[in-house]
């Protein structure tokens, strides 16, 4: 395999965790919500998953309860944020560090266990495509999942009468709230639909990428999302940009060391984040001018 | 108003992906001792030092005891430990950082009533120097490091002779490899680690001259994610048996037996992750040589003795802590048999670096026909030998 095909096949790999997370973080703030608790409800997704795969040996089975445990998580946030009134980003890192606790707790007897996996896959003919083929499909189920899953949120966020809704709850929640909807609902509905996507994306990691639970074995991933989301300023399109960015500076890594190259590793190792960091210092100002106003005001600290 | 809480905001998700690039979780301290009835008799005291008449022990990990491997390994160790001296406490804490909250930690131990500290991460030394030298009255030894310059007399660092096994293993993935393409994943490029994968290519070049040990490093202990996309790049380049360096080796373990790739294990038998492709591997075995530590240190001969230094078991003394796991089913008994007579010949005068051994730059670092002893074996193989194939990262 060449270098690019290989970096570019472990960056569609390598970033599909993440993209889960980052089109969920997408729905939640387009409704005018930041969840910082992605990295928690991706770690519960990914305990969840890899526990219930082991118990059932069906990873899809594993997949469906890794969704509704990021889903359970998010609604703690939805709760509090919504609910309660608290602050965002607080309230985020607080149900961040729940996730971490809980699944240190109960993750601790499946490290060892072994769990029947989702299994690389070629799809028929697509596959044999010289380059592409080799890239884009020689993956797990849910790696195919998100190239539906991306266009479809954007359908549905652009193009519909639910995506209006969501798009309004996050700009002009008085105007919703005007027409009779239940602003609230809407939020909640949209944090929890972030926090099922990005325990799917956990599920990814752990049952069908890194085939293991670990302690805190995300390491970063849904804060990458999240600042991901920043940068793809809540596009689905571009958040897939994003995380294969990620991936392929997370792959760029191995496949040079395994070819022997001599390159000083921990700049390598520090790229991803390094690429992460940049790309939000060169659009960050841009892009946080156009966040929907719901988003900015909870950095205001206000209540409405 | 609103610009600034923007960079705030900014300013916040930009600290968490630095955390995140380095994370750590605190540790708390477990009583893991059970007030068991007192069957054996506490040995009888000789000496006055540190640890003497202790009715505790205390035992930092710096992951969760169930790892598969490091972790998991020290904590059967400590269990050895209760199960031979019913009379103490035994004190477990894992997850400890290798930060100043590991010297925390161990502080809660000694007032807990421990006068005998074992520290089993590399990167506990720190910490447990820092302990040693307030607590003149308790001793505290450390697992896999190296204490530089003059020894206190209440310290000590201990560990096996890891490359030994690695060394034999390598024999069985020379004599297994049809590519010729070895591939090893490793953290950090700490002196130990050195040491392991320049003793696996030795090994494997002993019996196959042509065969070469790809490198990979992970700069983490332990991350799946990276761990797997490590295995598919040494894969991807045609190499055909895996072994690592990490402290949770499940994925690398699956990720060969999946490929269809053979696997050396470390640390612990994962045998059962790879039923066809596992040939060999090593893994620990604390229970002799920390059950002597504690004898020792209760009797209150710890001072002088050999535990009070930088001690390194080896097969050459038979208390290894690091010993081979059984083979798997493909292995011959023509290699076992090769295997076994290496085994014999470092037992008596060999040595898995044995000279000539030349650097990858032609440097000889240990002449012809020497045989180095462990204290020149750590000073000396610092850079990797002619066969692996990478470089060592430079700061």
């Amino acid at each position: 395999m060449s270098l690019p095909v290989e970096v570019l096949t472990g960056a569609v790999r390598g970033g599909t965790s993440i993209l889960y997370a980052a089109v969920g973080e997408s729905v939640s703030e387009t409704a005018g919500v930041v969840n910082l608790g992605t990295e928690g409800s991706m770690l519960v997704g990914a305990l969840a998953a890899y526990a219930v795969t082991a118990n059932t040996g069906n990873p899809w089975v594993g997949a469906a309860a890794g969704a509704a445990a990021g889903a359970a998580l998010a609604l703690v946030h939805a709760y509090f944020v919504l609910q309660r009134r608290s602050n965002q980003l607080a309230t985020g890192l607080v149900v961040l560090f729940l996730g971490l606790g809980v699944t240190s707790l109960f993750g601790a007897a499946y490290v060892s266990r072994e769990v029947n996996s989702f299994k690389p896959w070629a799809v028929p003919l697509l596959s044999k495509i010289p380059w592409v083929g080799e890239i884009l499909f020689h993956h797990d189920p849910l790696t195919y999942l998100t190239f539906l899953l991306v266009p479809a949120a954007w359908f549905v966020l652009r193009r519909t009468g639910i995506g209006l809704l969501v798009r309004g709850a996050g700009e002009r929640s008085e105007v919703l709230a005007t027409y009779g909807h239940n602003v609230r609902v809407v939020q909640y509905l949209a944090v929890v639909t972030g926090g099922l996507l990005a325990g799917v994306g956990g599920a990814q990691l752990s049952t069908a990428y890194a085939n293991a639970w670990f302690e805190n074995m995300t390491q970063g991933r849904g804060f990458v999302a999240v600042a991901v989301v920043i940068f793809a300023a809540r596009k689905p399109l571009a958040a897939m940009g994003g995380s294969y960015l990620f991936g392929a500076a997370l792959a760029l890594s191995p496949a040079l060391q395994a070819r022997g190259f001599a390159i000083n590793q921990f700049a390598l190792d520090s790229l991803p984040y390094l690429t992460v960091i940049l790309v939000l210092v060169l659009l960050g100002r841009k892009r946080a001018a156009q966040a929907p106003e719901g988003l900015q005001k909870v950095f205001e600290l206000s209540t409405s | 108003m609103r610009r600034s809480t923007r960079y705030a905001a900014a300013a916040a998700v930009a600290s968490l992906l630095l955390a995140a690039g380095c994370s750590s979780n605190g540790g708390t301290p477990t009583n893991a001792a059970a007030g068991g009835s007192s069957t054996t008799a506490a040995p009888a005291s000789s000496g006055t030092g540190p640890g003497k008449d202790s009715k505790a022990v205390g035992f930092i990990f710096v992951g969760p005891k169930d790892d598969y491997g490091y972790n998991q390994a020290a904590y059967q160790g400590a269990m050895a430990v209760k199960a031979e001296f019913k009379d103490l406490e035994v004190l477990t804490a894992e997850n400890v950082p290798e930060t100043d909250e590991a010297a925390r930690v161990m502080e809660g131990m000694i007032a807990k009533g421990a006068k005998i500290i074992f520290a089993t991460s590399y990167g506990h030394l720190d910490a447990a120097m820092k302990v040693a030298a307030d607590h003149p009255d308790v001793a505290v030894v450390q697992q896999g490091n190296f204490i530089k310059g003059t020894v206190p007399p209440n310290a000590g660092t201990y560990f096996g002779t890891v490359y030994e096994p690695v060394y034999l293993a390598g024999i069985a993935a020379g004599k297994a490899t049809k590519t010729n393409k070895l591939g090893y994943v490793y953290a950090f490029p700490i002196p130990q680690t050195i040491a392991n994968i320049d003793a696996f290519e030795r090994g494997a070049q002993s019996v196959n001259p042509a065969a070469q040990t790809y490198v990979v490093n992970t700069s983490n202990w332990c991350d799946p994610a990276k761990q797997a996309e490590a295995a598919k790049s040494l894969l991807s380049q045609g190499v055909d048996v895996l072994t690592q360096h990490q402290d949770c080796t499940g994925t690398i373990t699956k990720a060969a037996e999946a490929a269809g790739a053979m696997v050396v294990g470390y640390h612990a038998d994962a045998s059962s992750l790879a039923p066809k492709g596992w040939i060999a591997g090593s893994e620990w075995d604390w229970k002799a040589l920390y059950t002597d530590i504690v004898k020792t240190a209760l009797a209150g001969d710890f001072t002088g003795s050999k535990y009070n230094a930088n001690f390194r078991s080896g097969l050459k003394d038979g208390l290894n802590p690091f010993v081979q796991s059984k083979y798997g089913s493909s292995v011959s008994d023509d290699t076992k048999t090769v295997i076994a007579a290496a085994k014999q010949d470092i037992s008596t005068t060999g040595s898995p670096f044995k000279g000539p051994v030349v650097a990858q730059d032609g440097k000889v670092l240990i002449p012809d026909g020497t045989v180095p002893d462990y204290a020149t074996i750590e000073s000396t193989i610092t850079v990797f030998v002619k066969g692996v194939v990478g470089d060592i990262p430079k700061q």
